[in-house]
């Protein structure tokens, strides 16, 4: 560990200190950490919610909470978990951490943009907690915020909606602020084809931010429009369509899957080499995939509309095009297998949790296919089978995907490990509760569990069951690897510049980073899955 | 970085520009005396076709995306063209419903 | 490298992914217009012979030279003719002004006429019809905040100029305000023959 520079836990930058220092920084790093701490905040707030909901459902009738709670509690839940954790987790905190070292950069093409969309996002969470707590009580739409429910439930839905706005503005701003620094700030070296695939899927992601999010920035401010001027625009009685408004709500939301999940990828596709020691198998063919994915993702919208009485016609091309979309996600599982086969492979904790993405994501991507296929969707559509096939890809893919990242760069940026023994049990504990948990919703759905329902006959009460059991076990293994890695990142043993042995440039750095980020010119040459010669350095 | 040496800025003369304001006055001129022409369907054809060639005019000229790079046209390209499908796209269900 | 390098380019590449944010935002309502001028086509067109196209036709001249105007200052910054520049920016804000000045004239006449929002004479109207107002307000409601924010903007830039802040080296920002207005200037484009002269 090299001594003669300050790591950017003490250098500032500025000449304020304490928490100021902080709450002025530009420093990329000190934003991603200041966004990992509130997402990890709302995330157990949203974790508890969640836990509420299948305690709730734990037997039929009335458990814990009156229906009308059980409504603004999956509501919350959908709301925090979507706008306020998973979209920002991998793209704001851990690409905030690592985007611009990885490319030799020292800082964002706009530090001080950084700082603002990062206060956008605590304006727009905090103005989401307002919304529970005044005006007709806490919003009980459901986070799709469909219409014509969304335009007179009496809950305050308008403050909801704003602060939707503003949390997409914020990510709208990072997106911009990560495609300029992947153009301008790559330092001399750093060809197109040795960007790491992480910032390649960072790359691919920003595009949906830019040319998706405004979609649903106008579609919420519409319904704000609606709720004030009563316009009528998705108002049956008034002319208006309401499956309009799904249109809408979908050109964005759809491809938001992929804000959510392209990182997690990304995050896989820089573990998975690091840990077979091999170079990652296909890297053009997966960076492309990216670009493929983000453009293929923008144009299956509609699929989530298969019964909402939209044209035959229309369920038949945007079930067509969904499956187009399997492809280039389906190439990324297969290289990642290909890089595994005859690695030399040594399971450190971010490889278990990179290997859990990858079966959690497996099962969530094919059963997506099933509901994409018109003729069986009918069967599932609204039913616990997508409530778990949802789970599967966001909290299996996403969820387990930013643990990875987190147990893979965190002990770089403070500078000490966690108890690798610990993290294994947790990830162990973890993907068995998880299972539990969702693994019962895909076969109640096929029964015919219609989601978001209070209450249910007493022929799903097994599945509930097994459910909210393993929703204890999942909360456990969240709690150990939580306080394991807090342990670790506070009285852990130091370590060097390289514990894993990783070739990418975030790792040929001092341990923390400096300031602005190298205490020499970084040899951006060299590619990024090239490990000759690079032996890991505890 | 091979982008970041050519810095040469593109100075749009005001003759330029001034001839593009007069062609966006009289395009301005001629889809307000086609519309009163009741043309059926083409009216809307028209319309749109004077307003997407003034747009161009606006976007090459005073927005310089004429003197841009290949990668910049790309892009704007991609934006308007992801709004077209996403209309577009739209009219898959809106233009066979019911029947 | 240093933390403080002016990049032009990238300053450039930002100002045009926010613009794309821009379009897609007015995007949305598009998709909107062209779904409900589908369905109720004849009702859109008695909405639009409602609509003042003297005024109309007034803002789209009024905004065309105030892009031109715009240019013209850009060209004129560079070419180091600071005094012009600023001149023609405060032309660029003017306009602005009266375009908002007319927006307002036309907006009062149709409250007058007892057309606003969800009023009781638009209830009595065809469903066509009151879609057709209702999209005419959150429109070019929407596009009138824009050309307030854009005025403001090249307000700010006017004082950059006169601090010296945007100069013969260092244009960007003046630049960058000029696409925003040119953005605005073209959403403007496609709401006036939507509008004013839908068929």
């Amino acid at each position: 560990m090299s001594n003669n520079s300050l790591s950017f836990w003490e250098d500032s930058g500025s000449s304020r200190s304490g928490i100021m220092a902080w709450l002025t920084t530009t420093d990329h790093k000190r934003i991603g950490l200041m966004y990992m701490y509130i997402i990890l905040a709302m995330f157990i707030a949203g974790l508890c919610l969640g836990l509420a909901i299948r305690l709730e459902l734990i037997a039929p009738g009335r458990t814990i909470m009156d229906a009308q709670t059980y409504n603004t509690v999956f509501t919350l839940h959908g709301v925090i978990m979507i706008f306020i954790v998973v979209i920002p987790s991998i793209p704001a905190a851990i690409g905030n951490l690592v985007l611009p070292i990885q490319l030799g950069a020292e800082d964002v093409a706009f530090p001080r943009l950084n700082l603002f969309s990062w206060y956008l996002y605590v304006g727009g969470t905090l103005l989401a907690l307002v919304s529970l707590f005044t005006g007709g009580g806490a919003p009980d739409t459901g986070w799709t915020f469909y219409v014509p429910f969304s335009e007179f439930t009496t809950t305050n839905v308008s403050v909801a909606v704003i602060a939707v706005f503003i949390l997409g503005f914020s990510s709208i701003l990072t997106g911009l602020n990560f495609i300029t620094t992947i153009h301008r700030l790559r330092a001399p070296g750093m060809t197109w084809t040795k960007i790491p695939l992480f910032t390649w899927s960072l790359y691919a992601t920003g595009w949906i931010q830019v040319l998706a999010t405004p979609v649903l920035g106008i579609t919420v401010l519409l319904i704000f429009a609606e709720r004030v001027l009563g316009v009528g625009l998705f108002d049956p009685n008034k002319g208006g369509d309401p499956i309009l408004y799904q249109h809408l709500f979908w050109i964005y939301s759809h491809p938001a899957v992929y804000i959510m999940i392209l990182p997690a990828m990304g995050v896989v596709s820089d573990i998975i080499p690091v840990f077979a020691r091999k170079p990652i198998f296909g890297y053009k063919a997966i960076a492309f995939s990216s670009l493929m994915i983000a453009f293929a993702g923008s144009l299956v919208w509609a699929h989530h509309m298969f019964t909402s009485g939209m044209s035959d016609t229309a369920v038949l091309i945007f079930s067509l095009l969904t499956f187009v979309v399997a492809i280039p996600s389906a190439i990324k599982v297969f290289n990642w297998t290909a890089t595994l086969y005859k690695g030399s492979i040594s399971v450190e904790p971010p490889l278990l949790y990179a290997l859990g993405f990858i079966f959690l994501f497996s099962v969530g991507g094919l059963t997506g296919l099933i509901l994409g296929s018109a003729g069986t969707d009918v069967h599932v559509h609204d039913t616990y089978f997508v409530v778990s096939h949802f789970h599967y890809v966001i909290f299996g893919g996403t969820g387990f995907g930013m643990f990875a990242a987190a147990h893979f760069w965190l002990p770089k940026y403070y500078g000490r490990m966690y108890n690798k023994k610990i993290a294994k049990i947790a990830f162990y504990i973890l993907f068995v509760g998880f299972n539990l948990l969702y693994f019962p919703l895909f076969i109640i759905g096929l029964e015919g569990m219609p989601r978001r329902y209070y209450d249910y006959l007493p022929q799903y009460q097994e599945g509930h069951v097994i459910s909210t059991v393993g929703s204890w076990i999942l909360a456990v293994g969240i709690i150990i690897m939580l306080v394991n890695l807090w342990r670790g990142f506070t009285k852990g043993e130091k370590v060097g510049r390289n514990p894993w042995g990783a070739a990418t440039l975030e790792w040929a750095t001092p341990t923390p980073p400096p300031l602005l980020n190298f205490d020499e010119e970084p040899d951006a040459s060299r590619k990024p899955y090239d490990f000759r010669g690079i032996t890991p350095d505890e | 970085m091979s982008e970041n040496h050519e810095h040469q800025h593109h100075i749009l003369s005001i003759k330029t520009a001034g001839i593009i304001l007069v062609l966006l006055l009289l395009l301005t001129g001629t889809t307000v005396a086609v519309s009163r022409i009741d043309l059926g369907f083409l009216n809307v054809a028209v319309a749109l076709t004077l307003a997407v060639t003034k747009a161009l005019l606006v976007i090459l000229f005073f927005m310089h995306m004429k003197y841009e790079n290949r990668f910049m046209q790309m892009i704007v390209f991609l934006c308007f063209l992801l709004l077209a499908i996403f209309i577009g796209m739209t009219f898959f269900d809106l233009a066979y419903r019911g029947g | 490298m240093s933390n403080t390098h002016k990049d032009y380019a990238g300053a450039k590449l930002g100002m045009w992914l926010f613009l794309f944010t821009e379009v897609l935002l007015f995007g949305g309502m598009f998709v909107l217009y062209a779904a409900y001028l589908h369905e109720y086509r004849a009702d859109f067109h008695v909405g639009g012979k409602q609509l003042d196209v003297f005024i109309g036709t007034l803002n789209t001249v009024v905004l065309l030279f105030s892009s031109f105007a715009i240019a013209a200052a850009i060209t004129f910054i560079q070419q180091g003719k600071k005094k012009l520049a600023v001149n023609f920016t405060y032309l660029t804000i003017a306009c602005a002004g009266i375009f908002v000045i007319n927006k307002t004239i036309e907006w009062r006449a149709k409250f007058h006429h007892g057309i606003w929002p969800d009023s009781p004479h638009l209830r009595e109207m065809s469903h066509g019809e009151n879609i057709f107002f209702g999209l005419y307000f959150l429109m070019t409601g929407l596009h009138a905040v824009h050309v307030v924010i854009g005025a403001i903007l090249l307000s700010v830039m006017v004082w950059f100029m006169k601090k010296d802040v945007i100069n013969q080296q260092d244009f960007v920002k003046l630049e960058n305000a000029g696409l925003y207005w040119h953005i605005v200037d073209l959403i403007w484009i496609f709401l006036f023959p939507l509008f004013y002269l839908v068929l």
